[in-house]
């Protein structure tokens, strides 16, 4: 496999930099300092520390015995992701870039969020670092996220209410594109998956590789040969990306990306970019989207607020058109029926996003031999979506 | 040679700056939009552009957003863009150049796009999401049909990059006054002049200039800088403040345009 992204940050067809003129310094500047700075000894330890020390790695590769009992086949292990601080594997990345934006000597983070985990992340890292912090947030979302839009208030960060479009996810990201526009000299954008103009797909692959890289290395003290399937969720993609990754040559390894399906793929009611999206152009790069005859985007729709996005990382889109993943999807009535079989079976409530890998165990197990190990990124806990939960079951 | 180059010209031999409108086509409904557009063209207007919605406007300020969100509402389509320039072709002369993003033209065809908004009797297009390094392919195309990509520069563009992208961009160089969004401010950005002024000594092309200018005194000023002067949101304003009396609208603009192209032409070239 050639290595990817290009120096123009083109996986493939996919990625790039669509961005206003005003940003293109500030994006080029983000290119070079990442190239400079991320591969010196001095960032790497610091990212280290902060990663062990503060946020709680390594993370436990759990073997799922009783899961694994269930359906009588391949050993199911999951990477637990959840265990991190603030709940979810989004600290891995914002831990970096807060890093990044204190070498470069930015004054100010903001970020987008939807669900409220990566704005949680952000938040938290700005306080450790003691950056200043506005996080984006849809108006619908803060409706729905009302636990973490405190939490972040809580941390010392302003949360903005985004009141144009469609009020979520989508539109958060045009605000914050819109600040980072106006004030890119001292502030710096913390994009949340791997998505974005050229080098943020990149970057937060980088940053979350380190949930493959663990997965390899534990797998193998646990006598493993390697695994034979990665499962993970799908909506920008950065979790999945993180555990896929560090396996991308290894072609016996098979990778499922589990997209939301919402009501249902034949419904309008989905987030489903990579199954049933075109290529099109949308903050900042070129990927998969869900839009309409005419180019407009299309509102996703799932009971997660983490993959509601109409959009998804160039890099899902290149392994779907090499065919190195396979992308399928989940509905929110299955995803809910996998938070229930995980609660019971393992005694771990997953987060909704999480929860639609967890669901596809279901269809994919009964397919594997007894011989092969699936691993599934347990990407969040499912406290910031207990309320969803008890209001759907 | 283009509209928009003959403009030029002519704007030369005559010692004016160009005054440019922006408007969304189809705001509040396209019979309305339509006659906006003839009357900027009767008042003085140099160039008109015409917004083709997208979804997701992310270089816009609130006014042009809400303006695109109208525009939705009430069903426009690029396709109806086009027949609305076809029928301002019947009526009138002046350069029509689209604005809109970059999913809009990639999802329609790029060479389509270009064929079709050529026969319609659109003369160019701006795309804020496309950079000179994304531009390439769109560019080839729009430059065999001889449709002007005019590209745009900001505060933040070092020298050597805005050389480059002003030996791409055709008809004229859309440069951007202030780091931000679209939408009036209060005040001319204090680096604006000093920045144009090294600007021109880098091309010869008619350089334009636009985002944030409010009225007749801000374009005065800045047309003294400059080849050209841009004035989108304070037009829409009027549009938005009487969305309940959609007659008087094209009147109300009249009175405005007129005052800004006062404003822009009445300034000698020094």
């Amino acid at each position: 496999m050639q290595k990817v992204p290009d120096r123009n940050g083109y996986f493939g067809d996919f990625g790039g930099r669509y961005v206003p003129e005003t940003l293109m310094p500030a994006v080029k500047e983000l290119t070079e300092a990442y190239s400079k700075i991320c591969g010196t000894r001095s960032f790497k330890e610091k990212l280290e520390y902060y990663l062990e020390e503060y946020a709680g790695r390594p993370t436990p590769l759990y073997y799922a015995e009783k899961l694994t009992r269930k359906f009588g086949k391949a050993k199911i292990y999951l990477k637990r992701e959840d265990l991190l601080h603030t709940g979810a594997h989004k600290i891995n990345n914002t831990i970096g870039q807060a890093l990044l934006a204190v070498e470069m000597g930015k004054k100010r983070l903001i970020a987008e969020t939807g669900a409220g985990q990566h704005g949680v992340a952000t938040a938290t890292v700005a306080a450790l670092f003691g950056l200043k912090c506005d996080v984006y947030m849809g108006e619908e979302d803060i409706r729905r996220q009302s636990l973490n839009v405190f939490r972040m208030k809580l941390l010392g960060t302003k949360v903005i209410p985004v009141s144009s479009g469609s009020k979520t996810l989508k539109d958060a990201m045009n605000e914050a594109i819109r600040d980072w526009v106006t004030n890119a000299a001292d502030t710096h954008y913390v994009i949340g998956s791997v998505a974005g103009p050229h080098p943020y797909p990149m970057m937060v692959r980088d940053f979350q590789e380190v949930i493959g890289i663990e997965t390899k290395v534990q797998l193998k003290m646990a006598g493993e040969k390697g695994p034979t399937h990665l499962l993970a969720c799908v909506g920008g993609g950065s979790n999945a990306m993180g555990l896929f990754y560090p396996f991308a040559e290894d072609k016996k390894v098979k990778f499922i990306g589990v997209e939301a399906a919402g009501f249902g793929a034949n419904t309008p009611h989905h987030a489903i970019a990579l199954g049933k999206g075109k290529v099109g152009i949308l903050h900042g790069s070129k990927s998969f989207l869900l839009e309409d005859d005419d180019g407009q985007i299309k509102l996703a729709h799932s009971v997660s607020a983490g993959l509601d996005y109409p959009g998804v990382g160039p890099e899902h889109s290149y392994y779907k058109m090499i065919k190195r993943a396979e992308y399928v999807s989940v509905k929110d009535k299955e995803a809910l029926e996998g938070v229930r079989m995980l609660s019971e079976i393992e005694g771990i409530i997953p987060a909704l996003e999480t929860a639609h890998a967890i669901y596809y165990l279901n269809k994919l197990a009964p397919k594997t031999a007894k011989k092969d190990i699936i691993v599934v990124c347990l990407s969040g806990r499912g406290d910031k979506d207990i309320d969803i939960m008890k209001e759907h079951m | 040679m283009n509209r928009i180059d003959e403009t030029f010209r002519r704007l030369r031999k005559e010692k004016k700056k160009a005054f440019i409108a922006y408007i969304t086509a189809g705001d509040p409904t396209f019979p309305v939009s339509e006659k906006i557009a003839l009357t900027l063209a009767e008042t003085g207007t140099d160039i008109i552009e015409l917004g083709i919605p997208f979804s997701d406007p992310l270089a816009d300020g609130p006014t042009i957003q809400k303006a695109v969100q109208r525009s939705l509402k009430n069903g426009c389509t690029v396709k109806k863009v086009f027949t609305m320039v076809k029928s301002l072709r019947r009526k009138i002369q002046t350069p029509l150049v689209f604005m809109t993003y970059y999913n809009i033209v990639y999802n329609y065809g790029l060479e389509k796009f270009v064929k079709d908004a050529k026969k319609s009797g659109a003369d160019g297009i701006i795309i804020p999401d496309l950079p000179m390094e994304e531009s390439g392919e769109f560019k080839s195309i729009a430059d065999a049909e001889d449709f002007c990509l005019i590209m745009l520069t900001a505060p933040t563009t070092p020298a050597e990059r805005f050389r480059k992208i002003a030996s791409k961009s055709r008809g004229f160089i859309y440069h951007v006054s202030l780091t931000g969004v679209t939408g009036t401010r209060d005040a001319v950005n204090t680096g604006l002049a000093k920045n144009v002024q090294k600007l021109k000594k880098l091309t010869k092309k008619p350089i334009c200039v636009g985002f944030g200018v409010s009225g007749a005194e801000q374009a005065k000023k800045i047309s003294r800088m400059c080849d050209g002067v841009i004035v989108g949101s304070a037009i829409i304003k009027i549009i938005e403040k009487n969305l309940n009396r959609k007659k008087d609208i094209a009147g109300k603009i009249k009175v405005f345009s007129k005052t800004l192209a006062k404003a822009v032409h009445g300034e000698e070239r020094s």
